[in-house]
């Protein structure tokens, strides 16, 4: 599970040597997250965001918990117990903005981690599992975060409940009895209150889960690099800890102070004062829309507006969920042997314009659905499918991409005897080559 | 600073120093994870904090009672921060009873006027709660079991309480609690 040449686990104190022949966790964190996980010594800093998604999974699940012992999930009391967290409970305004808050830094740094993976091919062989998997936990997390904006039950909550739930709707036949079965009435109301508080709190974990798997499959080939050249020997590497523990430690109070701007001065600017209006089943917001984080894919769903064998509502949706399954498939849609885009040279032309594209439909997304914003989010879309479905295939056969590098260590170094043997690693025999 | 750069690449491959010296790296290490311990008690406070009673909890911890419609011998029980509280009107004969203790002999030794305030002796102010275990005695309410004493008696685990509310006999340790109280005006308490 870890090359040869890893750093073996070997507790000196005498319960800890006592703990490993009994339970030997300690050694499973060592070559996990420790000094037995040896790790290509190139990484730049968009491998941080993978630790800072995990860090914003543990606020969220740490200020999540705190807070359900305060909220209140029924329909008559849900709002008011909300507004009793901001003024009463001590510290509550706090943990309810870190916790608001923390949702969409847990999505800018997966977003991050996800375009990091497109631009680097770590989609590719060997570690086509690692990137589903994250497909998979990226997919409950959008279910999470939609379940847990419905909690606070004001307007956008309830509409947002009725909308999502009513993409169901769109389903032939069976459409309208699922989306009554999720709701568990036929509007949003005190069923789906408790239903939706239940998962909110459950799915947290299942993401949990998830990552451990994720991490799991990562560790067999090990993580990949900015070069996309394989590991081939132990000047290739350095060990996690010390580091890539210091180098995420970094990170992590980099993308801190990022949040506490969030949380300590611009608390709302990323949510929407209507959700400060409590739910009313009789009346719709002017102007709905989901939190930024769904905003390309809202784009998507809403780009269909002609009737075409099947009805417009039935393709935004199919359109919108294939938008995301789709990137299951990348892995075998992607058949170029380069995995890195510092060697495809047309590949990065490509991967920015999608880049663009994402960010164009994001913006449509956040407006409303007037001209021309739903023409523009109609050539976004086509763009889209058209990168993974069209270009990629086809850069893949066509493309002349630039030499590699031999190795890791050879792209690293530039001659300096200092920097071959960094302090824990003896010099090995390429870098002395290299000197 | 060109001393320490010029040890920092003398340094040995364990990370140990052999000139003895201070290095830059192990000041910025200890500065690091020390800086991140602090930030990360910091936040432990109101996740902690939090479960400590609320502004709207806090907010009932004070209350006003008419206590001008309790006759000698009549006790009403009322609510303060979600516990009962006694409020007895003494009968002469009551306060006679329990000024004839000698308070040095008792478990928890009070007195009388030590439990009541000073020209207010006949009103009698305690936590409804058992100083053992926590249940509500009875004696507070007409035709209750007063107890051997004639104040109160918890029926959890039988502890009997005079009618000063002070402990006599039974399991629990301490007399019946009096809250912090004042009169605002003869007929009027405030309690808290």
């Amino acid at each position: 599970m870890s090359f040869p040449w890893a750093n073996q686990y070997a507790p000196t104190n005498p319960f800890m040597r006592w703990l490993d022949e009994r339970l030997p966790l300690p050694r499973l964190a060592y070559n996990s997250v420790g000094g037995g996980y040896p790790v290509p010594r190139n990484l730049n800093y968009f491998w941080n965001f993978g630790v800072l998604a995990g860090l914003a999974l543990v606020i969220q699940i740490v200020t999540g918990i705190v807070l359900a012992m305060h909220y209140n999930a029924n329909a008559d009391t849900a709002f008011q117990s909300v507004e009793h967290i901001m003024r009463d409970v001590n510290q509550g305004w706090f943990l309810r903005y870190l916790h608001a808050n923390g949702a969409s830094f847990f999505f800018i740094v997966t977003y991050l981690h996800i375009f990091r993976g497109l631009y680097y091919g770590s989609y590719k062989a060997p570690r086509e599992m690692v990137w589903m998997l994250g497909l998979v936990i990226f997919l409950l997390m959008m279910a999470t975060a939609f379940m847990g904006y419905v909690l606070p039950w004001g307007q956008m909550s309830f509409w947002a409940a009725k909308v999502i739930t009513g993409l169901f709707g769109a389903i032939p036949l069976i459409g309208e009895p699922i989306q009554t079965w999720l709701l568990g009435g036929y509007a949003p109301d005190q069923a789906t209150l408790t239903r939706f508080f239940s998962l909110h709190y459950l799915l947290p974990f299942v993401i949990a889960g998830v990552i451990i798997l994720h991490i799991w499959a990562l560790h067999i080939p090990g993580s990949g690099n900015p070069t996309g050249v394989d590991v081939k020997g132990p000047q290739d590497t350095v060990p996690f800890h010390p580091y890539y523990t210091a180098k995420d430690g970094f990170g992590a109070g980099v993308a801190m102070i990022g949040l506490a701007i969030l949380v300590f001065f611009m608390p709302n600017y990323l949510g929407h004062a209507d959700n400060y209006i409590p739910a009313n089943p009789l009346s719709t917001p002017a102007h709905i829309v989901p939190d930024w984080y769904f905003w390309p894919f809202y784009a998507i769903l809403r780009a269909f507006t002609v009737d075409f064998i099947l009805e417009a509502k039935l393709w935004g949706v199919l359109a919108m969920f294939s938008s995301i399954l789709l990137l299951f498939f990348l892995p075998w849609l992607d058949k170029s042997p380069v995995r890195s885009g510092n060697y495809r040279p047309k590949f990065r032309i490509f991967f920015w314009i999608l880049v663009a594209d994402i960010f164009v439909l994001g913006y449509m997304g956040g407006l409303p659905a007037e001209e021309p914003y739903v023409m523009i989010s109609q050539i976004a879309t086509m763009y889209y499918f058209a990168h993974f479905l069209i270009i990629l295939p086809l850069l893949s056969m066509v493309e002349k991409t630039r030499p590699l590098p031999n190795s890791i260590s050879e792209s690293v170094l530039h001659g300096e005897a200092a920097e071959a043997a960094p302090i824990g690693v003896p010099a090995g025999p390429a870098a002395t080559a290299t000197a | 600073m060109a001393a320490l750069e010029v040890n920092e690449g003398n340094a040995s491959l364990d990370g140990a120093n052999n000139d003895g010296g201070v290095r830059r790296r192990d000041f910025i290490n200890i500065a690091a994870v020390s800086f991140a311990g602090v930030g990360g008690a910091a936040l432990v406070f109101p996740l902690v904090n939090q479960m400590n009673p609320s502004a709207d909890v806090l907010a009932l911890a004070q209350i006003d009672v008419d206590v001008s419609a309790i006759q000698p011998g009549q006790a009403i029980k009322t609510s303060w921060r979600r516990q009962p509280i006694f409020i007895r009107n003494l009968t002469p004969a009551e306060q006679q009873a329990a000024n004839a203790v000698d308070a040095s002999g008792l478990r928890d030794p009070q007195t009388l006027a030590e439990r009541t305030k000073e020209g207010h002796a006949n009103w009698l102010i305690t936590l409804g709660v058992c100083t053992h275990l926590g249940c509500v005695p009875l004696g507070a309410a007409e035709g209750e079991n007063k107890g051997e004493y004639g104040g109160y008696f918890c029926p959890c685990h039988g502890s009997h309480y005079d009618t000063a509310a002070r402990i006599r006999k039974g399991p629990a340790p301490r007399n019946l609690e009096v809250p912090e109280y004042e009169f605002t005006s003869p007929t009027a308490v405030r309690i808290g």
